[in-house]
């Protein structure tokens, strides 16, 4: 038996999921925003945090996030990383900046790709603004952003942006 | 309470990137035959089983608990899953651990375990909604911005990680089940790996393991009649918060604080670090362990990163951490949290081996998990509360 070929002890047999996604008022808005080239976010009531993307309550307290906001194009880089390691699923060409911007008006971060910068430039604290898709592009998606570049202003402070994570 | 809870059996697989030679049922059995055998039991003397792996997209297999019966001697007995992400090792044993205080059972088997040759965990981290982007490569590319901020924050040097990596990577050599024991290591081949996740390099980071963890649990009269000490339960703890809420602290999460608190409190403890003997903290991205020596209450806010430097964390330190070479020698994640436990108890038992804490009479147990959301925790000691 010595010309037996290898046992087979593993084979890689691809699994799939397909669902559809029902948004609810809270993404309904948000997306919708997107394809206007719009960010809409929500609160339970002025003076109260900006949600972005909203979830319809504040996770702080549950209580419903019913008021609209639009905010800012344009945020502060509260943190980042550049990522060298590939995935199936992330469609970035590698090293990418992965940051977490605070937009302006909002009062959560979100991850996105910072782009049109070089790696040893990023910094915590710098301003950068959306890259949109072009017309024909924009959807209901998060994708009608493409990614966030720099922007020609001051830093923001650490101090200001120390507690944002 | 109505009973005090004993640890009276442990076991542990072999940690290893694949464990081609056995099913997932046989991972999970090989665990806890040798928990038994520890504890002198067979199945037939446990009342419950209580189980807990990560979120089912890491291997693929929906619903595995519900063909685990038969492996687990559980047919015909209570059997529960346990689910709350990376750190559902600990919350796992915390539930187990529950069930006999609260005297509904009087012997509860806990296994926790992760096949992750089985399949892609990196993939099923990386799901894609469409109100985000997918951005985030894995579990590093979510905790890489936090420790830039930390980084930020505290000022710590930048070779801190490595520091941290160094000392778990040589703790694994002392212990045999340590998935990683790499030959040679030094700080140099560290800080040569490559970074994957800036400011994470390769070696600062937790490998993917196949492996399980298992404990039987007792009530007080049974755990005295144990054959080996048994590790008694001082206190448990668990705490969660959402990933997103304005305001959150990411690097120091209200939930982890919280949960320490609530623990100490619990265990009638004033000094963690003094009257603590040593720990086992979930650390699988090695800048980890200092920041969560200061929302363990071990370091003031900012100083975590000086016990790394002053070698208070190394196994001869004040407060040893990690002497088994921690999660980011073996990484089987459903069960690293378990594993932080059953190591905790091991040292009070005086069961460690060559990763022997001298001494160690009460120790504590770590897991966290999602997103720094999900905190799990223990106090056991070799005398009853």
């Amino acid at each position: 038996m010595s010309d037996a070929p290898e046992p087979i002890t593993s084979i890689i047999t691809p699994v799939r999921l397909e669902y559809d996604f029902t948004a609810g008022a809270a993404a309904t808005m948000f997306l919708r925003g997107l394809a206007q080239r719009k960010i809409i976010g929500a609160r339970s009531r002025p003076g109260e945090p900006v949600m972005v993307p909203p979830r319809g309550a504040d996770p702080r307290t549950a209580e419903l996030t019913l008021e609209a906001v639009e905010v800012s194009d344009q945020g502060t880089v509260v943190s980042y990383s550049i990522v060298r390691v590939p995935s199936d699923n992330i469609p970035f060409e590698l090293p990418y900046v992965c940051i977490n911007v605070l937009l302006d008006g909002a009062g959560l971060a979100f991850f996105h790709v910072l782009q049109e910068c070089p790696l040893d430039e990023v910094r915590l604290g710098m301003r950068v603004k959306a890259h949109w898709a072009p017309d024909d592009q924009l959807d209901t998606s998060v994708t009608s952003i493409e990614y966030f570049e720099p922007l020609d202003e001051p830093d923001v402070p650490f101090e200001e942006i120390r507690e944002h994570t | 309470m109505a009973e005090l809870c004993g640890i009276v059996g442990i076991g542990q697989t072999k940690y290893d990137a694949k464990r081609i030679d056995v099913s997932m049922p046989g991972l999970c059995r090989e665990a806890a035959l040798r928990a038994l055998e520890d504890a002198g039991l067979g199945f037939a003397d446990i009342d419950a089983v209580v189980v807990g792996k990560a979120p089912d997209t890491f291997e693929g297999v929906m619903l595995p608990e519900n063909y685990l019966a038969d492996a687990l001697g559980a047919v015909g007995k209570p059997l529960l899953r346990v689910h709350t992400a990376g750190s559902v090792g600990g919350s796992t044993a915390n539930v187990a651990m529950s069930l006999v205080q609260a005297g509904i059972h009087d012997r509860v088997l806990t296994v926790a375990w992760e096949k992750q040759s089985e399949s892609n965990a990196m993939w099923g981290l990386s799901l894609s909604p469409p109100f985000s982007v997918s951005v985030v490569a894995g579990a590093g590319g979510y905790f890489a911005p936090l420790i830039r901020k930390y980084i930020a924050r505290s000022g710590a040097p930048e070779d801190t990680g490595i520091r941290t990596a160094l000392k778990d990577r040589l703790n694994a050599h002392k212990n045999p089940y340590a998935h990683l024991q790499i030959e040679g290591v030094d700080f140099e081949m560290i800080a040569n790996s490559p970074m994957l996740w800036d400011p994470i390099r390769y070696l600062e980071s937790c490998p993917s393991s196949d492996g399980a963890c298992a404990m039987v649990l007792a009530r007080e009269q049974l755990a005295d009649d144990a054959p080996n000490a048994p590790a008694w339960v001082h206190a448990t703890a668990m705490r969660s918060e959402p990933t997103q809420f304005p305001g959150r602290d990411a690097v120091n999460p209200l939930a982890g604080r919280m949960a320490a608190q609530d623990l100490y409190k619990k265990a009638g403890i004033q000094d963690p670090r003094r009257e603590i003997d040593c720990a086992e903290i979930y650390v699988p991205f090695s800048w980890f362990e200092a920041m969560w020596m200061e929302t363990m209450g071990f370091a003031p806010e900012g100083e975590g990163w000086k016990m790394v430097y002053d070698g208070a964390t190394a196994l001869d330190g004040d407060m040893p951490i990690n002497m088994s070479g921690g999660v980011l020698s073996s990484n089987p994640i459903g069960a690293s949290g378990m594993c932080r436990y059953a190591e905790a108890a091991m040292q009070v038992r005086g069961q460690a081996g060559e990763h022997q804490v001298d001494g160690a009479k009460l120790a504590l147990g770590h897991a966290y998990g999602g997103g720094s959301q999900y905190f799990s925790l223990c106090i056991v000691g070799t005398e009853k509360p």
